[in-house]
């Protein structure tokens, strides 16, 4: 049961604690051990790095994110308009859905070369990288979701004599936004890979990029700063979609704060 | 609304896989009436239903109705899940069949106010069917068949996942608003059946199944103890039961 003072004291965020403790023994840990700077940096060393290279850093994740951006609005695009096709016709389904599967199965590094040979150490590569990385999990969830459209809902539909475009955009594809929104946001979560891995092969920009080049100078705290920056930029775009996303389900009932949830987390 | 079709099945058979449904059935449907179609679970009856409502083709035999028009355009199909679209509110809803055809919506959004009105929901125009007990969203589902202005509505156990008074009332509730079209209902319920029709067409066990039609003599919307039920409903239940004997009193 909720008491006066529970429901009344201000609530710390677990993940700042416990993101607050991490860091307090990696400090004591690189002081009291003694460990080289080049190889592991306290994480004060990387906050002041981060601080007096805002500039470079704040320019390539202005960079990584237009990549990964333009990845997610792209591959999302794709995936919808094919999971479309998939699901109106039986015939080009027999055909793609395997080949879609089967290239899945062909890890994203082995064509990193391929696509900076094809489309340049610009940023039409790494946009190309994110693109393959989310174009899978937007189908297969949109597919899904199109696949499983209530009877009632299309019997009631074609009663009344609606079209079949108008049945798939009034009743299908509203109807597959929750799943269509959780290949969304797995994309999300995995669309950073495909922009860094992208600039690690081959560029010249970008956050991938400005962890080679201080690795190869051992500048380790520059590395830590642009992974914290792709960590943030990730947290941020997911964040931002996850809302967005809960914002088109207006009428999605939300049980996470459903009582038997809440005691679980007690 | 006067003139409703009748609809006619014309020795329709339907095999379902291995199964035999129907085996050259024929029934004719007077307009204007309420007919009920009872049997039990797995029998055939939602089968009938989206025969008549163009939902399932029928492997011979034709279904039509008198006037020779399409049937397709003349039917409202009101089913047991409601079908209410969860992303639209209950006036939207209830607009769905203009919405679909993309009619005008302001020529509807005065009916739909009064159809709101009339099945007690205006209060709850704007509300999501989340928020909406199983009984409001009946009500939405028929305020949307209502707004269909169909003289055919076909009705899939639209009551069946109501509580007992909810439910007396929307059956109420429907007839009152339903009369003078033909209304096919299809129930597992007897009770519901008799107070409600005119005609009650009993689905008989079996492979194929067959079917016999009784009309009643007295005028629907009968009391729970109305006399012509009491006499009806033993041999009702004993023909869904095993269709050995008729359920047609001597």
């Amino acid at each position: 049961m909720k008491t006066a003072s529970q429901s009344t004291r201000p609530r710390v965020p677990a993940f700042l604690i416990g993101g607050s403790l991490i860091v307090l023994l990696w400090q004591l840990l690189v002081t009291v051990s003694g460990i080289p700077h080049f190889l592991l940096p306290a994480p004060f060393a990387i906050l002041k790095t981060l601080f007096s290279q805002i500039q470079l850093l704040g320019l390539h994740t202005a960079i990584t994110a237009f990549e990964i951006v333009s990845g997610l609005v792209i591959g999302c695009l794709l995936g919808v308009v094919s999971a479309v096709v998939l699901s109106t016709s039986r015939r080009l389904r027999r055909w793609l859905l395997p080949v879609m599967v089967i290239s899945q199965s062909l890890p994203v590094f082995a064509l990193a070369p391929l696509l900076t040979l094809w489309f340049g150490y610009g940023l039409g590569s790494k946009v190309v990288m994110a693109v393959l990385i989310i174009y899978f999990p937007v189908v297969a969830a949109t597919f899904d979701g199109l696949r499983h459209t209530s009877a009632a809902m299309l019997d009631l539909a074609a009663t009344m004599n609606a079209s079949p475009t108008t049945i798939l955009l009034q009743i299908r594809l509203p109807a597959a936004l929750p799943s269509m929104a959780s290949g969304i946001r797995v994309a999300t979560s995995v669309a950073p890979i495909g922009a860094v891995v992208g600039e690690w092969v081959g560029s010249s920009q970008g956050l991938g990029y400005l962890m080679l080049q201080a690795n190869g100078r051992m500048q380790t705290d520059l590395m830590f700063a642009a992974l914290l920056c792709l960590c943030l930029l990730a947290y941020l775009l997911y964040s931002l979609v996850n809302r967005l996303l809960d914002r088109c389900l207006y009428w999605l009932p939300d049980s996470s704060n459903s009582t038997i949830t809440q005691t679980e987390a007690h | 609304m006067t003139n409703a079709a009748g609809i006619t099945l014309d020795e329709v058979s339907l095999a379902l896989g291995e199964h035999c449904v129907f085996q050259k059935l024929s029934v004719h449907l007077e307009g204007g009436q309420w007919h009920s179609v009872l049997g039990r679970s797995g029998i055939g009856k939602s089968s009938l239903l989206r025969i008549i409502a163009g939902l399932q083709q029928p492997d011979s035999g034709r279904v039509y109705s008198q006037t020779g028009e399409a049937l397709r355009a003349r039917i409202a199909y009101m089913a047991q899940d409601d079908g209410l679209l969860p992303w639209l509110t209950a006036r939207q809803n209830v607009q769905l069949g203009p919405r679909l055809r993309a009619e005008k919506a302001q020529e509807s959004d005065a009916q739909v106010d009064e159809l709101l009105d009339k099945v007690g929901l205006s209060p709850w125009a704007d509300a999501l069917p989340a928020v909406l007990s199983g009984g409001m969203r009946q009500r939405v589902a028929l305020a949307r068949t209502l707004l269909e202005k169909r003289d055919i509505v076909l009705m899939d156990e639209p009551f069946s996942r109501l509580d007992a008074i909810t439910r007396d009332e929307l059956q109420g509730l429907s007839f009152e608003l339903l009369q003078g079209r033909t209304v096919l209902l299809v129930t597992h319920d007897p009770m519901e059946a008799l107070r409600l029709s005119h005609v009650l067409h009993v689905l008989e066990p079996g492979s194929p199944s067959s079917i016999q039609s009784m009309p009643l003599e007295t005028q629907p919307q009968r009391a729970i103890d109305h006399a012509e039920i009491a006499t009806l409903l033993p041999a009702v239940w004993q023909f869904m039961k095993d269709g050995r004997r008729t359920p047609v009193p001597a």
